[in-house]
């Protein structure tokens, strides 16, 4: 117990080869945040509220793929196999952006014109659904999640550790994070989107169709949800239906981090919090960890509520 | 006007009855009991938190950490400083209602600054974020108790002596609806009424909505402090994620489906969750239904989430909440019109 005391006051005197390894460790996690991130930041951008229920898709993700790679991957063999787990991704996806668009149908849409607060109840009843409905369903034990592809360390990295996983984390959240930036900044939905997060009345009064364009956000938000929950549970392979709140909340941060309704604010959000959350756990204070996330929340909420990236709007009556 | 003396009897009724009751409660059945002292202290927490998010419309989801603070102060004051205290005055009847009164309103004056600490991010602050701050700071509340060897950390703290009876139950309920009642109908009070309304416009004929939301936070704070104190010596027994997001979303559930800013109503909810929840336990239990059925209530959460859903997309007034006169939506009419979109065609 002293000697772990002792070492838990190391991080003073990090050498460069820890510090970088805490670096890499907390870059990764970082990653999983910005994936979530971006879609609650989506979401706000073009309804202005909080969707409590996607850190929730995120673990639906997870679960996803805890059923489709046994029943996918033994069709992928020999030279196609790296194709197994990417069909597992990408098939997640696909599910997690229809359960997305679902529950924006079922939950949001008639209750649009409403008063937030009516929206916002909803939305913690959808998480709640998804979460203890997921128990009900999947069980509420922790479930090890398959590997999808042999995790070991690089090797020709010296000193450091750079898992197969994490790189993996790395390749897929910086590829898709160029798809979602070529899809808002260049096709026709993407520009919907911007118009509509600018000023709703006059987009639909330019002929944007709202509602395909918020099931679009919901659609797209959910997959990178999806994905996020894929990548997250390759590293820490212990899942359950509850696995979502804290990543979900957290992300939210990231998202305010970055200024919400921005999108690569989302993104360096996410990478900044998965960094700081790290660091933090590998010093003295590791059991403060959770309650990190949510200082930093309180902190930018009071001193610059409109995040790194974001623009104050000032309300008008 | 005509009600202007009626508040001061039913608080005078509650706690003579409560004391009446408390008087027979050796001849109720332990379990019953039980029951009937967690619906008292749902009713204090559920009309405590009314005042904040029914009244003041400042949508808090972080009572359960109130009620943590209460809780733990109260039990650790009562349980470590005991000795002193009777050797001062003595073990009698008298002196342990003494100390129980004590540490009651320490753990509630505890929480109330608790409150405070909430209530200033809460003037900057606005609907979904408003709730996700309240939300972390009652986490952040469980992570230090969790953290706080003195109280049993992650253990839990357990040999709280059983002081909670009918009577201290009942008369904080009715205590607890007497000032929040009183408060929001006086002429002071109806700034709570405002604030949610439309901020902006109480803020143009003078209103200092600042302090009417930190006083709603205190306020309510307060109680959910003595409830917790109460509910810790009721189990004897409190552990840290006994107070955690899913207690928050308990207290709220009552709210909503109460009514938000209708006093009766929450009460009602309060008593009728309660009731609901235990009964479920029972209906688990029924071999004659259908499995899946049973797996169903012995989840309520699923329950709860389905009842908010349900309530939102159908009545999201409430089972006793009157929509605002002249059309004015729940959430105040400057906070619809900001928002609103063109209506979905579907």
């Amino acid at each position: 117990m002293d000697d772990r005391r002792f070492l838990d006051y190391a991080p003073l005197r990090m050498t460069g080869t820890e510090f970088l390894q805490q670096l890499i460790n907390g870059l990764s996690l970082g990653a999983f945040y910005a994936l979530i991130a971006l879609g609650y930041t989506m979401v706000y951008g073009v309804l202005r509220f909080i969707n409590f229920a996607h850190g929730d898709v995120f673990m639906i993700g997870a679960f996803c793929g805890y059923y489709l790679s046994p029943r996918l991957l033994p069709h992928f063999a020999g030279w196609m196999t790296p194709l197994g787990p990417i069909s597992v991704l990408v098939l997640t996806m696909l599910i997690c952006a229809l359960l997305g668009i679902a529950i924006e149908k079922i939950a949001y849409r008639p209750l649009r014109s409403r008063p937030k607060l009516t929206v916002l109840i909803t939305a913690i009843g959808v998480s709640l659904f998804l979460e203890y409905g997921g128990q009900f369903a999947f069980g509420a034990d922790p479930k090890s999640f398959p590997e999808l592809m042999p995790d070991r360390a690089l090797e020709g990295t010296g000193a450091l550790t750079i898992t197969t996983t994490q790189l993996a984390a790395y390749i897929v959240t910086i590829s898709l994070l160029v798809a979602l930036t070529f899809i808002v900044k260049r096709t026709r939905l993407g520009m919907a989107m911007r118009a509509l997060s600018n000023n709703a009345t006059a987009a639909a009064l330019m002929g944007v169709n709202i509602d395909t364009v918020v099931s679009f956000t919901f659609g797209l938000g959910s997959a990178l949800a999806g994905a996020g929950g894929i990548l997250f549970a390759l590293s820490y392979p212990s899942i359950d239906p509850l696995m979502g709140l804290l990543p979900g909340i957290k992300a939210f941060v990231a998202a305010v981090l970055g200024g919400i309704g921005n999108i690569p604010g989302a993104a360096v959000g996410g990478i900044v919090l998965g960094v700081v959350e790290t660091f933090v756990g590998g010093s003295a204070f590791s059991t403060y960890r959770d309650a990190i996330a949510f200082a930093l929340l309180i902190i930018i909420l009071l001193f610059r509520p409109t995040g790194i990236f974001g623009r104050a709007q000032i309300e008008k009556v | 006007m005509k009600y202007r003396h009626i508040k001061k009897w039913i608080l005078l009724a509650g706690i003579v009855l409560s004391a009446v009751a408390s008087h027979f409660s050796g001849a109720i059945n332990s379990y019953y009991l039980q029951i009937v002292i967690f619906i008292g202290i749902n009713i204090t927490l559920a009309v405590s938190l009314n005042l904040i998010n029914g009244y003041t419309g400042q949508f808090s989801l972080g009572h359960a950490g109130f009620m943590a603070i209460g809780a733990y102060v109260s039990a650790y004051l009562s349980t470590e400083h005991s000795t002193a205290f009777f050797k001062t005055f003595g073990t009698n009847f008298f002196s342990i209602d003494l100390l129980f009164i004590g540490v009651l309103i320490a753990g509630g004056f505890v929480a109330s600054i608790a409150g405070l600490i909430v209530g200033v991010p809460s003037l900057r602050l606005k609907g979904d974020y408003l709730a996700i701050v309240t939300l972390g700071f009652g986490e952040i509340i469980r992570v230090l108790i969790q953290n706080t060897d003195a109280v049993g950390g992650p253990r839990g703290y357990s040999g709280i002596a059983s002081y909670t009876t009918l009577f201290w139950t009942y008369s904080v309920a009715a205590i607890t609806i007497y000032v929040v009642v009183s408060l929001v109908d006086s002429t002071y009070g109806r700034g709570f009424l405002t604030v949610r309304d439309d901020e902006v416009a109480a803020e143009a004929v003078g209103i200092n909505t600042t302090r009417y939301k930190v006083t709603a936070f205190v306020l309510g704070a307060f109680f959910a402090g003595v409830a917790g104190g109460l509910y810790a010596h009721s189990t004897t027994y409190i552990n840290p994620s006994g107070f955690d997001f899913q207690r928050s979303i308990e207290i709220v559930i009552m709210v909503i489906l109460g009514g938000m800013g209708s006093t009766a109503g929450v009460t009602f909810a309060a008593i009728l969750l309660t009731l609901l929840l235990e009964y479920l336990r029972f209906v688990s239990g029924y071999e004659w239904l259908p499995e899946i059925v049973r797996r169903i209530a012995q989840n309520r959460v699923i329950i709860y989430s389905l009842v908010l859903i349900a309530l939102m997309l159908l009545r999201p007034q409430g089972l006793f909440g009157r929509l605002p006169r002249r059309g004015i939506p729940v959430g105040g009419m400057a906070a619809s019109r900001r928002t609103k979109l063109p209506a979905a065609s579907a």
